[in-house]
């Protein structure tokens, strides 16, 4: 398979008072062609940094994405022009957000929000695009489309709105969907609605599509391979099923154990102690040793490499992979 | 003095059903729309229509919906944040419902506290957590100035705080922390019942599992009754002892844990347990998913007959037309549903 998507070694920065924030420090992340990744991780992890970096969002000042190259089909988008970037936004790289209440126009009909997309990315006509906005908002499951499509925003509910901001997204049929927690805000009976749209649309148009989450649960359900991010660095890597199966990193253990279960009965939740340090803050060596139950010397001193563990999955930790790091 | 055969009798009362902390019966609770000049009533939104549950002495109960189900409602109008609308809130024998403010204020207020799902906007920004916690001491009068700091450090210490921290400002923590405060806060009085609205929600995984171990600890040690309110059934079925399951202002479902999560009978709890997200488990089949259509009606115009045969599976032509009765199926598990 190749890959749609290469990060590699991105750093992105804030500066407050003259130092250096480091919210995104040294990321690797691969997407393929219709491979559906998943970015986990607590808040405070830069996992939506890292997001916003690839559209290059970040507000600058005070961020800068100071060292690393986004390859996005061969092309290092962290060197392009304002100009040349806006024609990659919304076309080829499309973005869905947490809050579906705040990310729409309020004062916008759903269709022209869905059609100014639509005449800018694809110089298409008005006409044209009403008519391929209607064919979008059944395609994510209006049934009364041609109505719906001179409404305002605040006539939907926030389930729908997603839906909307859906459509909005993949109206230029993109080749990579970045959605930032977009269920998060929603209820399971809507979310479960949304995850089956989701995983529908990719399966269609084979889309890749990269889903920022902090629920494990939702993870399982959509993605293909996820990658778990702590402190601005990823810790771990590995498909879906190899993740669930055996995690090696004690943090992520540690998210797992901290879920509890629907279909079985623990007596105690197992609790990462502490929280997750402010970036000015932090800790020398391994990132997570301060909370990391199994921490030794080593991990307070050195800073752990990420290495690739059985040809397929890798993880930073000194507990793993000492054999193949000596290779 | 009437007050005091007042005080008797319901201490008769008490002992008869000293089970039961609480019981809700036909608890409703509605809001008036208005429009017009004239500000005129024009409907209702029914927000909590006719509740009925009971609390035991010491166990955790556990209500969980979707947004807009009247979950939190329900939890502000038994502690009369909300006037009830009709119905009886029967706490340690008395109700509470009908009771004026100064009689709830001398006599219940203490013993029912409640913990608010954002620790950002429940925490005064302009007091020192020492204020925040001494306060409720203060207003009720309870212990000696002196005997304040002391209880004071014995609450930070139950939380697992720093004494060094009673200085600071809620700015100064993180979400974890503020939770922490607001749960000490709660526990400054003394009380029998605690309300706790979404108290996990706004926070991260691995801090959500360090306050719901908190709660559980501080239950053993201080023999409390949670009223448990959270859309996030994982966490209900941990925590709690017997749960239900409301759907616009109604309880549709109300058992034990293992009832309800083994074998949930009304098509809503159903439909709500497929939906949730599971990680994935060796060897474990995945679920058959049932996927509700469509959105929660408005409250304010909630379908006629069972309020959920819009989005029932399993409706038939009785559910439109008939509200289904509340009633207990099986020993301690009641159901809303024609199909029983």
């Amino acid at each position: 398979m190749t890959a749609l998507l290469e990060v590699k070694n991105l750093k992105t920065y804030f500066k407050k008072k003259k130092v250096n924030i480091p919210a995104v420090d040294g990321v690797d992340l691969k997407i393929n062609k219709g491979e559906t990744v998943a970015l986990v991780g607590e808040s405070g992890s830069g996992k939506s940094i890292t997001s916003l970096s690839i559209m290059r969002l970040i507000p600058s000042p005070p961020g800068e994405i100071v060292d690393g190259e986004i390859l996005f089909d061969g092309k290092d988008i962290v060197k392009l022009t304002e100009n040349d970037m806006c024609k990659i936004r919304g076309n080829d790289i499309s973005m869905i957000f947490q809050e579906p209440m705040t990310s729409l126009n309020p004062v916008l009909t759903i269709g022209e929000q869905i059609i100014e997309v639509l005449m800018y990315h694809q110089k298409m006509s008005k006409s044209t695009a009403r008519n391929r906005a209607i064919e979008m908002l059944e395609l994510v499951g209006f049934s009364r489309a041609k109505a719906l499509i001179d409404d305002y925003p605040h006539r939907l509910s926030g389930g729908m709105r997603q839906r909307v901001m859906i459509a909005i997204a993949m109206s230029c049929n993109p080749k990579l969907l970045i959605a930032d927690e977009p269920t998060t805000a929603l209820d399971v009976t809507i979310q479960a609605q949304i995850l089956d749209l989701m995983k529908d649309l990719s399966k269609k148009s084979d889309t890749s599509i990269l889903i920022i989450t902090h629920d494990l649960g939702v993870v399982s359900e959509v993605a293909d391979r996820v990658v778990v991010m702590y402190c601005g660095q990823v810790v771990e890597e590995a498909s879906v099923d190899d993740l669930f199966d055996e995690p090696l990193h004690p943090y992520t253990t540690g998210l797992m154990g901290s879920i509890p279960s629907l279909d079985g009965d623990v007596e105690r939740l197992y609790s990462i102690e502490g929280t997750v340090p402010p970036p000015e803050h932090f800790p020398v060596g391994c990132r997570f040793a301060p909370r990391c139950p199994h921490a030794f010397d080593r991990c307070r001193n050195e800073d752990p490499s990420l290495i690739t563990i059985k040809g397929s999955r890798s993880v930073r930790c000194f507990l793993h992979g000492d054999k193949e790091a000596t290779l | 003095m009437s007050v005091t055969t007042a005080e008797g009798m319901n201490e008769q009362a008490y002992k008869k059903e000293s089970d039961y902390i609480l019981e809700v019966k036909d608890l409703k609770k509605h809001f008036p729309i208005k429009a017009g000049f004239l500000q005129k009533t024009v409907g209702s939104i029914k927000a909590v229509d006719g509740l009925s549950f009971n609390v035991k002495r010491g166990e955790t109960i556990g209500i969980v919906g979707e947004s807009g189900c009247g979950k939190s409602t329900a939890g502000r109008t038994l502690i009369r944040l909300y006037e009830p609308t009709s119905g009886e809130i029967i706490f340690k024998g008395r109700n509470i419902a009908k009771m004026s403010e100064g009689e709830l204020r001398r006599s219940v207020r203490k013993d029912i506290q409640m913990i608010f799902q954002d620790p950002y906007a429940s925490l005064n920004p302009r007091k020192t957590l020492k204020a925040i916690l001494t306060e409720p001491m203060i207003t009720h009068s309870l212990y000696r100035p002196r005997e304040r700091m002391e209880k004071l450090n014995e609450l930070l210490e139950k939380v697992g705080f720093n004494p060094l921290f009673i200085n600071r400002y809620p700015h100064e923590f993180s979400g974890g922390q503020r939770q922490r405060i607001g749960i000490a806060r709660a526990l400054a009085l003394n009380p029998d019942l605690i309300i706790a609205d979404e108290p996990v929600s706004a926070l991260d995984v691995s801090i959500q599992a360090q306050i719901i171990n908190l709660m559980e600890d501080l239950q053993e040690d201080f023999r409390l009754t949670y009223v448990f309110i959270s859309h996030d059934l994982s966490v209900v079925r941990h925590i709690s002892d017997r749960v239900g399951v409301m759907y616009l202002g109604k309880m549709m479902e109300f058992a034990s844990k293992k009832d309800l999560y083994e074998d949930p009978l009304h098509p809503y709890t159903q439909a709500l347990m497929s939906a949730v997200p599971v990680p994935k488990k060796k060897g474990v089949q995945a679920r058959e998913r049932i996927i509700l259509k469509g959105d929660l009606p408005s409250p304010a115009n909630p379908p006629q007959g069972c309020v959920f045969h819009t989005r029932c599976p399993a409706a038939t032509e009785i559910c439109s037309q008939m509200v289904p009765e509340y009633k207990e199926l099986k020993k301690d598990h009641f159901v809303a549903c024609h199909l029983y």
